[in-house]
């Protein structure tokens, strides 16, 4: 490391050119400005779904400032929460604004994210060399829904109460230390002011902070290795005379303008409730809410919030019946493995343990149905985590594989959204069987994904992007 | 598995049916639309005389009764009955113990029943609107009253003088489900005394009560929707410059 030398600039610059000078002496202001921004290269090819990176992050920041506020007037108690927010909603000057933007944020959060989430299915982005940055995207999704969960408490209202009742409850059902876990997590024997406060901490200062290093992480990583595009092709593979990308262009300005526009358009639809359907028809504010938390009286019908639903359909598809299905799936799933896979002798071996410890499990007398509801609910998130290595077709972009394969992503995009409106209904007999053939479905989808994604007749991939100048 | 599969043809072909099998309860009417302030200062009115009594709105400041068109003096002369400053909270004087043994429940907050009653079926003032007017005389009840939308309720007809006693005429008719079964079937009210008002005027009351509890429930609400407006023209202003803006920049990529 050499010594430290001072930029000399000429004597007619001017003073922020000489601010600047200096900062970079200390700091590398302008590198990283270039490096993560400014001179990052994107494919020039971006569609709409590319908008929802930005989004999000905007959504972040919003809800970041918006929660802010509202923490300068809401009160983690028992007995004042759910008055401080109607307090804030009627007392405090633009309270309720500040308040409707919170709460809408929160479901436009999980909007744009299941979005870029989708974008990042079709086009393959989370192939090699991308998958720590899939793999950060999975973190915050965790995050995000941890942040939303404990967040939903502090109203105060029947829903938010009996929605972290059923949730916290869910651990209950782990074997031996269940009961105890759960209590742990609650800080008493009911959700009570201990659980509220708790569950406060952890909204507006542990789960935000993790949230940023996340983001910060995600975007690191996605500035070393470079944005995928909708061809899914590598852009770096056609370099320029200057040493970019011949078919990529500098984020600024040209990204930030086209995100200026996506986000006005954005702030349109997002005021347009806010303003015009805050409640949102009892999706993005449940009616039961307006009624204080009450230990006493448990509501008729407790359904999470609606970006919670498909997961929470897996859970209560789960019944005992459904066990020996299940069991079947396993068993049908091992046999498949073994004649179809080119796994390692030994890890073949790995899976039939597995499977038979699995089945085993599953058996009525061993561990009970509410105990793999538990289960299949956590592994319906976290089977996302393994898309980078469950697809093995040779094209990352859907545009390039064979129809069909598109075809099975609206069909599992359908899936989901039945499972997420089931989840907001009543179990009928006859919706539990619709989830649970949707959960099935679900499952086949990622499993069976390292044979169906090889197979069929895929499209030869272009050389360079398909672009269509404005 | 067997079992599965039997079960989920069965579902399929009947799906329908028990889709719609699954809703219930009483039909809701539908509130009519009164937000001229005559309407809404009327149904204060009435609520302060007939329901702050028992009941508490306790996020609710009387001074905020201005919002509608009145002033300090007129609340403070017409309409502060249970508390002596304009600025307090619309608190109620039974206590809740007493509540408990007089009625069997405390009767609920009032503050943002309107939102708290809203549910596929209807909005809360169709709620409202409904159960306000569907009381009936029912000897078997500890008050004497009982309600279609909600069935033995514990709080007994507050405008019963207004709206007159009446009572429900219940028939057996077949079960149009299942053939050979009779079901006891809600057929119509009895006017049994008439009281002070008609009961189109009762109706007219009763939908200003509500459009004032719907009003109470987000005293913001027209505040919202008047900025809203605003906000929505310039948001497309500047989403219309941010298009130009990026067309303009990206006329250069070819």
């Amino acid at each position: 490391m050499g010594a430290f030398e001072e930029t000399q600039l000429p004597s007619t610059a001017s003073r922020p050119e000489k601010a600047l000078a200096w900062v970079d002496d200390r700091f590398p202001l302008s590198k990283m400005w270039k490096e993560q921004w400014g001179s990052y290269y994107a494919p020039k090819n971006f569609n709409v779904w590319y908008l929802f990176g930005s989004l999000s992050m905007l959504v972040l920041v919003l809800q970041i400032v918006t929660g802010i506020f509202l923490t300068m007037h809401y009160k983690p108690d028992a007995a004042l929460a759910f008055g401080s927010v109607e307090y804030i909603m009627r007392e405090v000057p633009w309270g309720w604004l500040v308040r409707y933007m919170h709460s809408t944020g929160a479901s436009a959060f999980f909007i744009v994210v299941y979005l870029h989430m989708t974008r990042a299915l079709m086009y393959g982005s989370y192939r090699k060399p991308r998958e720590l940055i899939w793999l950060f995207g999975f973190a915050i999704f965790l995050c995000l829904m941890a942040e939303a969960f404990f967040g939903y408490l502090l109203p105060w209202g029947q829903m938010s109460y009996w929605g972290a009742q059923v949730i916290v409850n869910l651990f209950g059902a782990i074997p031996v230390i269940g009961g105890d876990l759960s209590e742990w997590i609650r800080g008493d024997y009911v959700v009570s002011d201990a659980t509220l406060n708790r569950f406060f901490a952890f909204h507006v200062i542990a789960l935000p902070l993790v949230l940023l290093g996340l983001v910060a992480a995600h975007l690191i990583a996605l500035h070393e290795v470079g944005s995928n595009n909708p061809d899914g092709i590598e852009v770096k593979d056609n370099m320029g005379p200057d040493g970019n990308p011949i078919d990529a262009v500098p984020s600024h300005p040209y990204y930030t303008t086209k995100d200026l526009f996506g986000v006005s358009v954005f702030l349109l639809l997002f005021s347009a409730v806010v303003f015009f359907a805050p409640e949102m028809g009892g999706y993005f504010l449940e009616y039961n809410n307006f009624l204080p938390a009450d230990s006493m009286k448990t509501p008729a019908h407790i359904a999470p919030t609606w970006y919670f639903t498909p997961f929470y359909s897996v859970l209560r598809a789960t019944t005992a019946d459904f066990m020996y299905v299940v069991m079947a799936a396993v068993a049908l799933y091992v046999v498949f493995v073994w004649l179809k896979s080119r796994l390692a002798y030994r890890i073949k071996v790995a899976i039939a343990v597995l499977g038979i410890v699995l089945i085993v499990g599953m058996l009525p007398q061993v561990l009970d149905a509410k105990f793999w509801g538990v289960v299949l609910f956590g592994s319906s998130v976290m089977i996302l985590a393994f898309m980078p290595w469950l697809d093995h077709s040779p094209a990352r972009s859907l545009r390039y594989r064979p129809s069909w394969h598109s075809y099975l992503y609206v069909v599992f995009g359908l899936v989901f959204v039945t499972l997420g409106y089931l989840g907001t209904q009543l179990p009928t007999a006859a919706y539990t069987i619709i989830s649970q053939v949707c959960t099935l479905a679900y499952f086949s989808f990622f499993l069976l994904m390292p044979w169906w994604s090889t197979m069929g007749t895929f499209k030869p991939l272009p050389t360079r992007l398909t672009f269509t100048p404005h | 598995m067997k079992v599965f599969v039997k079960k989920l043809i069965a579902v399929l072909a009947l799906a329908p049916g028990l889709v719609f099998a699954a809703e219930g309860g009483f039909a809701l009417d539908r509130a009519p639309e009164r937000n001229d302030l005559a309407s809404l200062q009327n149904g204060a009115k009435i609520f302060v005389n007939y329901c702050l009594n028992c009941h508490s709105a306790s996020a609710m400041r009387y001074n905020r009764l201005r919002d509608l068109g009145l002033s300090e003096d007129q609340i403070k002369n017409n309409l502060l009955f249970s508390a002596d400053k304009v600025g307090a909270m619309m608190t109620t004087a039974m206590r809740p113990d007493d509540a408990k043994a007089w009625f069997g429940a405390v009767p609920p907050d009032l503050s943002v029943i309107a939102r708290a009653k809203a549910s596929p079926g209807g909005t809360g003032a169709d709620y409202l609107y409904t159960y306000l007017r569907t009381f009936y005389k029912d000897d078997t009840r500890p008050t004497g009253w009982n309600n279609m939308v909600v069935p033995n309720v514990a709080m007994p007809h507050a405008m019963w003088q207004q709206q007159g006693i009446r009572a429900a005429k219940f028939a057996d008719q077949p079960d149009p489900h299942e053939a050979g079964k009779m079901v006891h079937t809600f057929t119509g009210f009895e006017l049994v005394e008439p009281g002070t008002m008609s009961l189109q005027e009762f109706d007219t009351a009763t939908a200003d009560l509500v459009a004032y509890l719907a009003w109470m429930a987000e005293p913001a609400q027209n505040t919202r929707k008047r900025l809203g407006v605003v906000v929505l023209i310039f948001l497309s202003i500047f989403a219309f410059l941010a298009w130009r803006l990026n067309e303009s920049y990206w006329k250069q990529v070819k």
